[in-house]
């Protein structure tokens, strides 16, 4: 038990004093730490939103009209590759409903090479070689494609990477100060963005699929037919909030002649009557279609769609051969500026709803932590007491491990990267609390090995030892209760969790080994034959 | 220098001789919880149920009920309102808005905050949390989960390390423990949101530390002592320990004590839960969890086989000589 040679004396001081410098730099302002030398490393420890204040969004992808877009995009494969076999196969009936797709074979001889066909447009997913689609024949003339529940996970999966990015790209245009942008789950962005006080701007520019189609108005339509939903054959019915004809939808043809894809850039601008617009402007291929089209429809309403809803529908007066356009509605700068940064950030590849939110004024936050810090502070400060009426020099021991340990889980909390949250302070209080409890363990057995008659010497060793074991299977226990937090508790509840296993783990190691060099230092140099304890 | 001793030294108190008092003491605890739960409900916040939750904070106490009608005026469905322990911050709740439609759930906010602003000038409004019903679902679901598996994953650890006398016997423990806190918010009548599954999980975990120190004892004196009396060995391992458990309940109380005069009102509710659990599972494992291990039949035959008690008993002696 004396025996602790220089090397372990120095290491155990050594990783102390690392932990204790490590919290500093989140101890100090900011500002402060950014005038730093940059080779001197300054972790700093995340504040929760909970703390920081700003917002917190939640948003879950559409998979339902994923599987859509999905069926939608095989059908228009299967009529293309159909076209293209060579003999051409000719099928018919195309129907689509509840994600199955079906068509007949005319030509029953041609059923085998049109599965054939159909088959070579499914792709193996995930590690098991399943399809992410079924084909099969019913009644010897029709085929049926169905997707997996493999295929849809797969394609889910994608359209996430697809739709993080775009959000992440989103947000990074408005500016704000280290969003956090993450995937949660099969289906689920996390957004978080510290400092934000209004979140409608952002659920607006998140919320926009941004997917933009231009299309020829059916003027044939009458209005009335129109307020029924039904539209001429090859048109369909689409909302118009702004129509000056005064009704709310529009007849659009079904053919979509460009799409927003082959944008390069788009921009707020003005335009004369100085109403906010956006100016966009197409790469080589999609000037050249633009030009094209425009020539071609001369002197007929075209519709620019954003999202299934028509912004505006004006005259082609003249072929518009640059490759820039302009896109008019009802917009005000803002609007038009979000519309610019959607577009350029390019389309959500599945639709997002927002399912949780929360906001937190920075003011209530600084509230928190000035609250937190003081419970702490106040914590602390008892508990020391109450350690030394208790335990005399033993007692300075604990609370010398006590205060090391607080710096010390800030130190790791800050080199781990872990954020603060409220719940995560007063996980740091009880932690205050619960560190002492391995000390008051070691004490008492010394306590009462003096009292069973031991020598000084024999009584510090044996309460150490016995209660050393006592600890950990205590702490073990305790640590479960953690570690199943981390992995089951959202958000706040998982600070809380982190700040409680950083705490376990440090806690254990000041208060049992820390203490013991103390003592075993005193001891060695005073050689006493009594104690107070 | 003369230092505190809250528990005197060698107190021999009976704890198993009142066993049966304290079983039933905690039986009908117990019932009352579980019987208050299923009468009055719990106070389930946004997080479990789903809904809008505005905090406002008022330049003077604002009479409730003028609150209550200025939002129901708007026909947005039923107030909800929850003064916090300062009475000028006021919660107001209220059910999801109808329509899926994003901006519904953010012009519902942005009405309660215009009109209740209208009515109270200088109210401000320093947080709002809306959560859609199937995101609450999860969390209930969640919440539940991690409580059962704590509960059970601490059980067989202390049925592996000890026998399985002692897992029982701490489940039994822990499940009071939970039961009475739940209980507890269902008298108050106290918001339960998610931090409260965050102190329940804290109590179990130190409700079991507690236990562990106890039943450490318990197989460490049985060990020791071969022939003594079941009864009298508890007993013993008990007041052994005991002062240990007072020191350590009352130092957590006291940081818990700071946390809730000084730690803000947003932590209260989870500060009363936990200062509620530290005594409830004190008391359960001096009077209940060591005491069910006689119930159960732990006798001189448990342990026996290990070599380990032996071995370590053996090297105490030799060091003493030396």
């Amino acid at each position: 038990m004396l025996d602790f040679p220089r090397w372990k004396i120095w290491s155990i001081s050594l990783l102390l004093l690392a932990g204790v410098l490590l919290a500093i730099p989140s101890l100090i302002p900011e500002a402060q730490v950014a005038r730093w030398p940059g080779w001197i490393p300054a972790p700093r420890v995340n504040l929760g939103l909970d703390l920081a204040g700003g917002s917190h969004i939640l948003l879950e992808a559409d998979t339902a009209d994923l599987a859509k877009q999905e069926l939608a995009k095989m059908t228009e494969n299967v009529r293309t590759e159909m076209r293209r076999a060579d003999p051409a196969i000719d099928i018919g009936d195309i129907s689509t409903s509840d994600g199955r797709l079906a068509f007949y074979v005319r030509n029953i001889a041609q059923l085998d090479a049109a599965v054939e066909k159909a088959r070579t447009l499914t792709t193996a997913v995930g590690v098991t070689g399943q399809r992410d689609w079924n084909v099969a024949v019913v009644n010897s003339s029709q085929v049926v494609m169905t997707q997996t529940p493999a295929g849809l996970d797969s394609a889910t999966d994608a359209a996430m990477k697809g739709a993080t990015e775009v959000v992440r790209k989103r947000i990074d245009a408005l500016g704000t100060k280290e969003p956090t942008i993450i995937q949660q789950g099969k289906d689920r962005i996390l957004v978080q963005v510290p400092g934000l006080q209004d979140p409608q701007a952002l659920k607006d520019l998140i919320g926009k699929t941004a997917k933009l189609e231009f299309r020829l108005v059916d003027t044939t339509a009458n209005p009335a037919d129109l307020m029924k939903g039904r539209a001429p054959i090859g048109s369909e019915v689409v909302p118009y909030p702004g129509n000056p004809q005064g009704i709310p939808v529009i007849a659009l043809q079904r053919r979509v002649l460009i799409t927003g894809d082959q944008l390069i850039d788009a921009k707020q601008a003005y335009d004369q009557n100085n109403q906010a617009v956006v100016t966009i402007r197409f790469d080589s291929a999609g000037a050249l279609k633009f030009g094209q089209i425009t020539q071609q429809n001369v002197n007929k309403p075209f519709a620019m769609v954003l999202d299934g809803r028509v912004l505006s529908a004006p005259n082609i007066n003249e072929p518009i051969l640059g490759g820039t356009a302009q896109i008019s509605g009802n917009f005000n700068v803002e609007s038009a500026n979000n519309l610019a940064i959607a577009l350029r950030s390019g389309k959500l590849p599945v639709a997002l709803k927002v399912i949780e939110e929360s906001t937190v004024r920075a003011e209530l936050g600084a509230d928190s932590i000035r609250a937190g810090v003081t419970a702490s502070i106040i914590a602390v400060a008892l508990v020391v007491a109450f350690m030394l009426v208790s335990y005399g020099r033993f007692g300075v021991y604990a609370n010398l491990a006590v205060i090391i340990n607080v710096f010390v889980i800030l130190g790791v909390m800050a080199l781990l990267n872990a954020t603060l949250t409220l719940p995560g302070i007063a996980g740091f209080v009880l932690t205050i609390g619960t560190a002492v409890d391995a000390n008051v363990l070691i004490n008492e057995r010394i306590r009462e090995e003096r009292r069973r008659g031991r020598n000084v010497f024999s009584a510090v060793e044996n309460g150490y030892k016995e209660a050393s074991r006592t600890i950990f299977e205590a702490n073990v226990t305790h640590a479960i209760a953690g570690l199943i937090m981390l992995v089951l508790g959202s958000g706040p509840v998982k600070g809380f969790a982190a700040v409680l296993l950083i705490g376990i783990a440090t806690s254990v190691f000041t208060a049992v080994v820390f203490t013991r060099m103390l003592v075993a230092l005193w001891i060695r140099r005073n050689r006493p034959t009594d104690i107070t304890i | 220098m003369r230092l505190l001793k809250i528990v005197p030294d060698n107190t021999n108190i009976g704890f198993v001789r009142v066993r049966h008092w304290a079983f039933a003491i905690t039986a009908i605890l117990t019932i009352l919880a579980i019987g208050a739960v299923g009468w009055r409900g719990l106070n389930l916040g946004v997080d479990f149920v789903g809904g809008v939750m505005i905090e406002s904070q008022f330049q003077s106490p604002p009479p409730l009920d003028q609150v209550r009608a200025t939002v129901d005026e708007l026909g947005l469905g039923e107030a909800q309102l929850q003064q916090f322990a300062e009475a000028t911050r006021v919660a107001i709740r209220l059910p999801l808005p109808h329509s899926s439609d994003d901006g519904a759930t953010n012009a519902m906010v942005k009405k309660v905050q215009a009109a209740v602003a209208a009515k109270f000038p200088g109210v401000s409004f320093p947080r709002y949390n809306t959560v859609s019903g199937k995101v609450s679902g999860e969390l209930v679901q969640n919440g539940i989960l991690a409580v059962v598996l704590a509960v059970f994953g601490i059980a067989v650890f202390s049925w592996f390390r000890y026998e399985w006398q002692f897992g029982v016997s701490t489940f039994v423990a822990i499940v009071h423990d939970v039961l009475i806190t739940l209980g507890f918010f269902a008298v108050t009548q106290m918001e339960v949101d998610l931090n409260i599954v965050a102190a329940m999980l804290t109590i179990v975990g130190y409700s079991i530390n507690d236990k562990m120190v106890i039943d450490d004892r318990i197989r460490e004196n049985m060990r020791k002592y071969r022939q003594m009396d079941m009864r009298a060995l508890i007993d013993l391992s008990v007041n052994e320990t005991l002062p240990r458990t007072v020191m350590t309940s009352l130092t957590i109380m006291l940081a818990l004590g700071s946390l809730l005069l000084f730690g803000g009102h947003v932590l209260r509710g989870f500060t009363w839960a936990m200062m509620l659990g530290i005594v409830v599972g004190t008391y359960s494992s001096v009077y209940v969890s060591s005491s069910l291990l006689i119930t159960l039949g732990v006798g001189p035959h448990s342990f026996v086989p290990r070599s380990d008690s032996r071995a370590s008993g053996a090297e105490r002696i030799s060091r003493r000589e030396g």
